[in-house]
């Protein structure tokens, strides 16, 4: 057990630092939204990507991808390292996650070199979104029962079908969509992973309004939409095993265990100010239960990370893990946030500007965002039938 | 930057697993947990002779110097074997509070003797007030010359039936603060001792009552400087606090396998009952909690190193975490069982007990969360 960083690994930590105080945006609105995906207009829209640029520029997104792909090889420790700044000085989050996050290194793993000198350079400047089109009306989590048809056409692929839930389409530039190429074959066999420009002739994106009142999901239908055969990423029916490397990576990305202690700290700060029934809200025995409880689920699943992390420097794999941070990580932020609302009281639902309203409103946002959470990339129930299946060895059901 | 245990590490908790399989495995642990006194003097003898007893204790002692990770590896295996052994009782608590309380003399006189197993100690520190705070300190010793006398009774002393040696704590000025708190060391055979057995429903570990009545200590049976041994004692506890919640890692572990393995077997409705949902995610629900506690742990057992408060903070954590989940999974293996996990036939049950016994003893998940929340500051 040695959990101090080398001396180089630290002196990048400062780096990091000294970078950020120059360069972190004031509060500021247009980058508001903490982890919330949705980025509702287009001044937010711009503001985040100038930001990405920004730290692109300084060669701090992706750090560790391949030099050759625009990264830096950084090791697993930089990347922590940078990730932890990056959190805990509330840097606004990078719009191109979905790219940066799932596609990239999809590609990285599984796309041709073409491929990837098309769209990983874009994906680094923010200059091109993406945005994940699995989800259908029909297939939420039995995802392998997708319906989204595509056919080879000579050299293009012309897909007809409808995708739902799909984040960030109404302003993404491109799509990378899971298809269905063989009706005949047993459903995981059949599908192919496209890359679709969502600018192609006959995608129709409409925006649902989300609980929190805002748009952030979307319904995208296909009607004889024309997808060049390059953009097929992986085997032609071979779609399932590139989606599975890119599932791991989003259950990773949703379980950043730095934001939830970034949400830990943020409810502490408002338990010490709040007082509740005439006195301070941390004097409350069933409070300071709960805090602690939280502060003891949150600080496991932080070192639980860094074993993680210490695992993967030596290379051993991560087996489920990527579920269990996803189920428990998903439901720890929800649980911190349903925490800072029973402190709160009457001023709990009080959202955005509203007077009266604390921190911003962020809190009942962020409440039901987390909730969203525990449901997106595969539900609580899901990923607990992965553990049992996978890491206890319990059988499928019938 | 490595978070996890070292390759000795490893190889320890390899090596004591295999061990524990061979001489502790659950036809042992009954015939112990069955007996009259509760204890297997070959099975001691037989944990001795791995040199486990002297781990905690400096080498210049005859020890093996490790530290509280390294116990806390061997702990694991004890828990997950329900190892009845003074383990706990010898080779961390009184050794720990030895190790850091009493003078070089001392040391010189008890430390080679536990290290080898030749000798037991046990710790006796609460009374009928049963709290873990100075005020929980109560029985007053007189000096009378040069000597000391002491009368009233500890409760819920661990293996006192077979120590050899007593470490109680004990108030030499009045007062129900800090100060005052003074360690004597008692040997077994001291006129006026009387042990009453406590018959808790945890058989594998046994608890008593302690009466002293006008016992006579000598100086050098002090331990540390008078009235200054509370701080030894908040020490120790963190210590307990980390060896128990390690056991109890292990006992999760073992426990949730056995509800995996039989679920996988034992049919219902004409499939294996391990296929219905309901029982997969209450299985899988108790592992997503078992795996990040034991992150948890060994960050606890590591920080015992360091500075004192985040000592303290981490050994909470760890002890209120591995009580609430070592609890639900027993409860949740003994319900995957149905009937036959209610048997005293079946071997759930032992775990069942001894979860729960665990998360009581040293503090109860309540009390660590408190300290963690008035650790922070708020
Ligand atoms: C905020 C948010 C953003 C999203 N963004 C995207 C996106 O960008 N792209 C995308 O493709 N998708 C996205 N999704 C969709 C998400 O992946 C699905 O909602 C999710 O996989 C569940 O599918 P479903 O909605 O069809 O629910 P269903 O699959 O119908 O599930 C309904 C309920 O049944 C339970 N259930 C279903 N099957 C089982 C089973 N086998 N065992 C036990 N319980 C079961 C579920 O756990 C759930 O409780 C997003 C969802 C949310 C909430």
């Amino acid at each position: 057990m040695d959990l101090s960083f080398s001396k180089e690994d630290e002196k990048f930590r400062r780096e990091v630092r000294a970078w950020l105080r120059r360069h972190l945006p004031r509060r500021n609105d247009a980058l508001e939204g903490g982890e919330d995906l949705s980025y509702d207009s287009p001044e937010r829209i711009s503001a985040a990507k100038a930001w990405q640029r920004t730290v692109h520029d300084a060669g701090y997104v992706a750090i560790g991808w391949p030099k050759e792909f625009g990264g830096q090889e950084a090791s697993i420790e930089r990347q922590s390292i940078l990730n932890e700044e990056m959190v805990l000085h509330r840097a606004p989050g990078l719009i191109g996650h979905l790219g940066l996050r799932m596609l990239g290194p999809t590609l990285i793993q599984c796309g041709t070199e073409a491929q990837r000198r098309r769209f990983l350079p874009k994906i680094l400047t923010a200059d091109e979104l993406w945005c994940q089109g699995y989800s259908e009306p029909g297939s939420g989590s039995d995802l392998a029962s997708l319906k989204t048809r595509a056919e080879l056409d000579g050299d293009s692929f012309v897909v007809n079908g409808q995708k739902v839930w799909t984040s960030t389409a109404q302003y993404a530039d491109w799509m990378f969509c899971l298809v269905r190429t063989d009706p005949e074959a047993p459903k995981h066999r059949g599908i192919s992973y496209l890359l679709i420009d969502m600018k192609s002739p006959g995608i129709e994106v409409r925006p649902l309004v989300q609980m929190t009142g805002r748009a952030g999901f979307n319904e995208v239908f296909f009607t004889d939409v024309r997808v060049p055969r390059e953009n097929l990423v992986g085997e032609l029916h071979g779609g399932w095993t590139v989606a599975n490397s890119t599932l791991a990576f989003e259950r990773n990305m949703l379980a950043s265990t730095t934001r939830t202690q970034q949400l830990m700290d943020d409810l502490l700060g408002l338990a010490r100010r709040r007082t509740r029934n005439g006195s301070k809200v941390t004097r409350c025995p069933a409070t300071r239960q709960k805090l602690a409880d939280l502060v003891i689920r949150v600080e496991a699943m932080r070192y639980h990370s860094l074993q993680q992390l210490s695992d993967e420097i030596q290379g051993r794999r991560g087996g489920v893990s990527a579920s269990i941070n996803k189920l428990v990580t998903t439901e720890l932020n929800h649980d911190i946030c349903a925490a800072a609302l029973d402190i709160l009281g009457d001023y709990g639902p009080l959202m955005g500007r509203t007077p009266h309203a604390e921190d911003r409103g962020t809190w009942p946002k962020d409440w039901m965002f987390t909730l969203g959470m525990i449901i997106g990339g595969g539900t609580s129930q899901i990923q607990k039938n992965i553990i049992s299946e996978r890491a206890l060895g319990l059988p499928r059901g019938a | 930057m490595h978070f996890g245990l070292t390759a000795d590490q490893e190889l320890l908790a390899a090596s004591a697993r295999d061990f524990l399989a061979a001489e502790s495995p659950p036809a042992t642990v009954r015939r112990i947990v069955e007996d009259d006194a509760g204890v297997s003097p070959e099975l001691n003898a037989k944990i001795a002779q791995q040199g486990w007893q002297g781990m905690l204790v400096p080498e210049e002692y005859g020890g093996q110097g490790l530290g509280v990770l390294d116990a806390a590896v061997v702990l694991t295996e004890l828990g997950r074997f329900l190892t009845p052994t003074p383990f706990l009782s010898s080779a961390v608590l009184a050794t720990t509070l030895l190790s850091i309380a009493a003078s070089a003399a001392q040391r010189r006189r008890w430390l080679p003797r536990l290290a080898s197993g030749e000798m037991l100690a046990t710790v006796a520190w609460l009374e009928e007030s049963d709290r873990l705070d100075p005020a929980g300190i109560a029985l007053r010793v007189r000096r009378a010359r040069d000597r000391f006398r002491l009368s009233g009774s500890k409760l819920f002393v661990l293996d006192a039936q077979m120590a050899d040696l007593y470490l109680l704590a004990a108030r030499t000025a009045a007062g129900q603060g800090r100060d005052g708190v003074s360690l004597f060391a008692i040997p077994r055979d001291a006129t006026g001792i009387s042990l009453t057995p406590l018959h808790n429903f945890d058989r594998t570990r046994r608890l008593f009552e302690m009466r002293f009545d006008d016992v006579v200590v000598d100086r050098d049976q002090l331990v540390g400087r008078e009235g200054k041994a509370w701080p030894h004692l908040e020490r120790m506890l963190n210590v307990a606090c980390v060896a128990i919640a390690a056991e109890s890692q292990g006992g999760a572990e073992r426990a949730l396998e056995l509800a995996v393995e039989y679920a996988k077997v034992r049919e219902q409705f004409g499939r294996p009952i391990g296929s219905f949902q309901a029982v997969k995610h209450l299985a899988a629900e108790c592992f997503a909690e078992i795996e990040p506690s034991r992150s948890l742990l060994w960050y606890a057992a590591w920080a015992q190193q360091g500075a004192s408060k985040e000592a303290s903070r981490a050994a909470s954590m760890a002890k209120a975490r591995l009580g609430d989940v070592y609890s639900r999974t027993t409860n949740k293996s003994v319900q995957i069982h149905g009937g036959i996990g209610f048997t005293w036939e079946h071997d759930v049950h032992f775990w069942f007990k001894r979860a729960k016994s665990n998360e009581v003893l040293f503090g109860g998940p309540d009390f660590h969360r408190e300290r963690v929340a008035a650790l922070s500051g708020w």
